[in-house]
């Protein structure tokens, strides 16, 4: 029996470490609403450190002041536009794992955009010349043929 | 003809592309500048690290180029970039010194160790100042000009090289 209890209780502990070891801070919210923007707001900012990691998925002490400051802020009632922006001013774009629309990304944005509407653009025209190009191949010869044979399915 | 130059295209394209994100993305991603430049210093009030009672805050940057270095005795780099901060007080360049996340006792005991090129040391426990600055560990070097405005920025260790190669250059050109 108490062997049993042991088990359970070190699986739980195993089971409970992975959340110890990434750092995460156990918080109040006044409401879910906030809460979920703080997992949101922490999930879309990259370590300034480490590289490729979010910062409520990383060990560092920077990523551990920066979620401590977005709590502050969320707080402080800011909006998520307040938050971004005073985390950009501080460690620049690069945190950001989705850059912001403004001048300097429009190209950024829009290429993906700009090359599908291309590529639509560019496989129409050559669907209208392909059917074209086949209309007109037909000689005088073919065309009375094949109006013929579309008279006959017709009156069949 | 124009069917072979609009075949061409794609590849080239393709390969415009290609080039244009194997530069980029073959950078080194910490090589990159700090959000700051061309910024004011932020604003902030702190003491010291010798004196409590003494505070201070942007007007310390007034009248005089000064390079900002961010050090804490707990961070081995920074001891290594002593001789190296010691080399440019000597060259009649002004130094504050960001004590970053530390202990006034440790801070203290470390300048007694290794020298202390600083006019001055802004005692900054919580990280509040280096947070402001987008300092992401120590050490980290800032240029801020005599306007109080950040011109360079030199993130970790500042070896011998870097002295001659990038900061003193820097000051030049910003003094």
């Amino acid at each position: 029996m108490a062997l049993g209890r042991l088990i359970v209780l070190t699986v739980l502990l195993c089971l409970s470490l992975p959340a110890l070891a990434g750092g995460i801070e156990l918080r109040d919210f006044d409401d879910p609403l906030t809460e979920e923007r703080y997992r949101d707001l922490t999930a879309s900012m990259r370590c300034p450190l480490c590289e490729n990691q979010a910062i409520n998925d990383s060990d560092a002490p920077i990523s551990a002041d920066m979620r401590e400051r977005v709590y502050r802020l969320l707080q402080e009632g800011k909006s998520d536009t307040e938050i971004i922006h005073h985390m950009v001013q501080r460690f620049g774009d690069y945190i950001l794992y989705n850059p912001r629309l403004e001048q300097r990304t429009y190209l950024l944005w829009g290429l993906p955009v700009g090359l599908l509407v291309l590529t639509g653009v560019v496989v129409a025209l050559i669907v209208r010349a392909r059917r074209h190009a086949s209309a007109k191949a037909l000689t005088a010869d073919e065309q009375a043929r094949l109006d013929a044979l579309k008279a006959r399915k017709e009156s069949s | 003809m124009k069917r072979r130059l609009l075949l061409l295209l794609m590849p080239v394209m393709f390969l415009g592309l290609a080039l244009f994100f194997y530069v980029r993305l073959s950078e080194d991603p910490s090589a990159r500048d700090s959000a700051l430049m061309a910024r004011d210093f932020p604003a902030f009030e702190a003491t010291t690290l010798r004196d409590p009672e003494r505070r201070v805050d942007p007007s310390l940057f007034e009248g005089e180029l000064t390079l900002v270095n961010v050090w804490g005795e707990w961070c081995p780099a920074c001891r290594q970039e002593m001789p190296q901060l010691l080399d440019l007080a000597e060259r009649n360049i002004r130094l504050v010194g960001v004590n970053y996340r530390d202990t006034r006792e440790a801070g203290l005991a470390f300048l007694d160790e290794f020298g202390d090129p600083f006019a001055v040391n802004i005692f900054d426990p919580d990280g509040e100042l280096g947070f402001e600055l987008g300092v992401i560990g120590a050490p980290e070097t800032f240029l801020v000009d005599a306007q109080g405005v950040i011109r360079y920025h030199h993130k970790g260790y500042v070896s011998p090289e870097d002295v001659h190669d990038r900061l003193l250059p820097e000051v030049e050109k910003w003094r």
